[in-house]
């Protein structure tokens, strides 16, 4: 499998300077409205520290919870699934809906179909799937994959938008109007919502006391996904669960604050049993967390409730998209996740970031995703997977640093040599820092043959 | 073995050493004014707040406020509309509503949600079909976070529900605020004592 290749896939959105001045100001003013939200509640750290605990709780004791969620959703009326993997999950599903004949699939966005590629599964067996968020319709209509876990679509202008619509919902390609382009979605997925055989919804929690499905959603189409056609299907991955009902009070709390800084969803909706006359099926998905769980430094980005704070306030995801990961999950946590899927895939990726820590300072259930990432560094350096050019320059840069005869020689020599340098030695492909800087002038001493020029005297000066 | 009990074997061999459920403090909040701070938090969502004094009865302020509707489906005794919701046969039937007409069975002052379930709706499709919904709400069932409203538990015995603050609203594309996205264009909140 090919390594992914974050510096280079970021290159393109680097390029197009309108998009990345306005992805890097549109997710830096979620950052403050978050943090407007939180600091306005005196409880926030507590929240943190609790929502924290719950998870790990639930973590901890995980097979129980999903056991007492599989008797209640049942007892509910509800039929439960059981996924190993990605391939199982997208075949039950197809199961399903071919046991009623359904042709049409309506959904809201969920990061585990996109993780399991459902889409393109069930159309290729002839299932039409219709994504009703806006983002990720249009990600969809694009062809694209999601480049935000909340805002699939934030890397795109109202131009693209327009361009994209124009092709495939035959609007009118000159019109960039917002306003336009959203009831243009609204009025062409109505049709859809009134006649699809079935539904499908992720899920934000699952509640093992009640075998409750909640689903955090701004734009109603997660309900109209539900309460229209006779079938639905929610897919949900075995670490969404909690253990009680009022747990869900400590995160609905902080879900939105954290992803959008408004104070909740416009829809907060729990689905606990079909409509009579229709049918309510759940997947439990593993593909890959019952291993993560095993894994001592790395299972607590099972706590993650996708709100995509990290990913908001990250510098090199603000200046790079989500796109230039290659990976379902990008940002911060996509950098700690997506290793678990495939270590030599997405090798890359722990060291698109500057270990500022700003992610896990706004995680709202606290996982310490800075540090995680500098432990996937190290396991990818112990399992030889540096790229060359990096496992060279750290080699020397070791061999160097170690010695303070050969970091003397070589702090003198950058000072006159980088200057002496022809360009296209420094800015190159080899040199992977050039690229988008330029050196800054050296001084004309290095700071040892400044001190030993003026230290003062033995015995004399201030100490 | 099946797919599920090689899931769960799987876990119980992973799972790291027990930690502790936590107890959750009450979190007790008094808000001076309830009704106030409910409005208010509303209208930061998007919701508009009517209050009956300005019409002559509950009947003639959903026209007032609805002058081009032609369709009102109403799920609640006091406004008879003119789509009888207990003729639905199916959900889809809705698509023409223009305005639905609904009673919460409380509201959270936190957030300016109110709390609906399937029994409220009669047939749920009415909050997300409808082009604008009307929330009954009467002025003293208010609780002051989402915390008491989840320690609430019967309610959530229901088979479907939802706590909804203000309209349908996306801001997918470049962050401009778009309030009726795929579901109900506004959402009028109405004290009226129940």
């Amino acid at each position: 499998m090919k390594r992914i290749d974050h510096a280079e896939g970021s290159s393109t959105f680097i390029k197009a300077k309108d998009h990345i001045d306005f992805h890097d100001k549109r997710l830096w003013d979620l950052r403050k409205k978050r943090d407007r939200e939180s600091e306005a509640m005196p409880e926030w750290e507590e929240l943190r520290s609790l929502a924290s605990a719950i998870k790990e709780h639930t973590l901890t004791h995980l097979a129980d919870y999903l056991e007492e969620f599989e008797r209640n959703a049942t007892k509910n009326g509800a039929t439960v699934h059981w996924a190993r993997d990605a391939a199982e999950h997208n075949a039950i599903v197809h199961t399903i809906l071919e046991s009623k004949s359904a042709r049409t699939l309506v959904k809201s966005k969920s990061m585990l179909t996109d993780e399991c590629d459902m889409r393109r599964f069930l159309e290729q067996r002839g299932i039409k799937v219709i994504e009703t968020d806006l983002g990720e319709r249009i990600q969809q209509l694009d062809d694209e994959p999601p480049s935000h876990i909340v805002l699939p679509a934030v890397h795109k202008l109202r131009t693209d938008v327009a361009r994209v619509f124009a092709d495939t919902l035959g609007t009118d390609p000159a019109n960039h109007d917002v306003h336009y382009l959203a009831e243009s979605q609204r009025m062409t997925t109505r049709p859809d919502f009134l006649t699809a055989d079935a539904g499908m919804t992720g899920a934000n929690f699952a509640v093992a006391e009640t075998g409750s499905v909640v689903v955090c959603t701004n734009e109603g189409n997660a309900d109209l996904s539900v309460h229209l056609p006779k079938l639905y299907i929610a897919s949900i991955g075995i670490e969404k669960m909690l253990p009680r009902i009022e747990h869900l009070g400590v995160f609905i709390r902080m879900l939105s604050r954290s992803a959008l800084g408004s104070p909740i969803t416009q829809l907060t909706s729990h689905f606990r049993a079909p409509r009579p006359g229709t049918e309510m099926h759940i997947v439990l998905v593993d593909n890959g967390r019952a291993e993560r769980l095993g894994m001592e430094d790395f299972w607590y980005s099972l706590k993650c409730i996708r709100c995509g704070a990290c990913m908001n306030t990250c510098p090199v995801y603000r200046r790079s998209g989500g796109l230039s990961y290659g990976a379902t999950y990008s940002g911060p946590i996509g950098v700690i996740i997506d290793p678990t899927f495939n270590l030599r895939k997405y090798s890359a990726l722990p060291f698109a970031s500057t270990l500022n820590g700003s992610c896990t300072s706004v995680c709202p259930v606290k996982i310490n995703i800075h540090e995680q990432i500098y432990k996937w560094r190290e396991v990818i350096a112990l399992r030889n997977q540096l790229p060359m050019a990096k496992r060279e320059a750290m080699r020397m840069a070791g061999k160097v640093l170690a010695s303070p005869r050969l970091y003397r020689a070589a702090a003198g020599a950058a000072g006159t040599g980088v200057e002496h340098l022809p360009r296209f030695m420094m800015y190159s492909r080899l040199n992977a820092w050039g690229k988008q800087r330029e050196v800054p002038k050296a001084p004309p001493a290095t700071f040892r043959q400044w001190y030993l020029a003026n230290r003062p005297k033995k015995g004399k000066g201030p100490r | 073995m099946t797919s599920r009990d090689e899931i769960l074997a799987r876990v119980r061999r992973n799972q790291p050493a027990p930690q502790p459920l936590p107890s959750l403090p009450a979190f007790e909040r008094q808000a001076k004014a309830p009704l106030a701070s409910f409005k208010a938090n509303l209208l930061r969502m998007g919701g508009k707040f009517v209050e009956l004094s300005a019409f002559v009865d509950i009947n003639t302020a959903i026209i007032d406020l609805f002058p081009k509707a032609k369709v009102i489906c109403s799920a609640v005794p006091e406004i008879p509309g003119n789509r009888p919701i207990g003729k639905v046969r199916a959900p889809a039937d809705l698509d023409d509503v223009d305005v639905g007409v609904v009673r919460a069975v409380y509201g959270v002052v936190e957030t300016g949600s109110v709390w609906l379930t399937g029994a409220e709706f009669k047939v749920e499709a009415l909050g997300f079909l409808a082009q604008h919904l009307v929330v009954l709400l009467d002025p003293t069932r208010l609780v002051a976070t989402m915390h008491d409203a989840y320690r609430r538990r019967a309610d959530f015995s229901a088979p479907y529900g939802v706590f909804m603050t203000g309209p349908t609203a996306t801001a997918d594309i470049e962050g401009v605020l778009i309030h009726g996205a795929q579901g109900i264009r506004s959402l009028t909140v109405i004290p009226v004592a129940a």
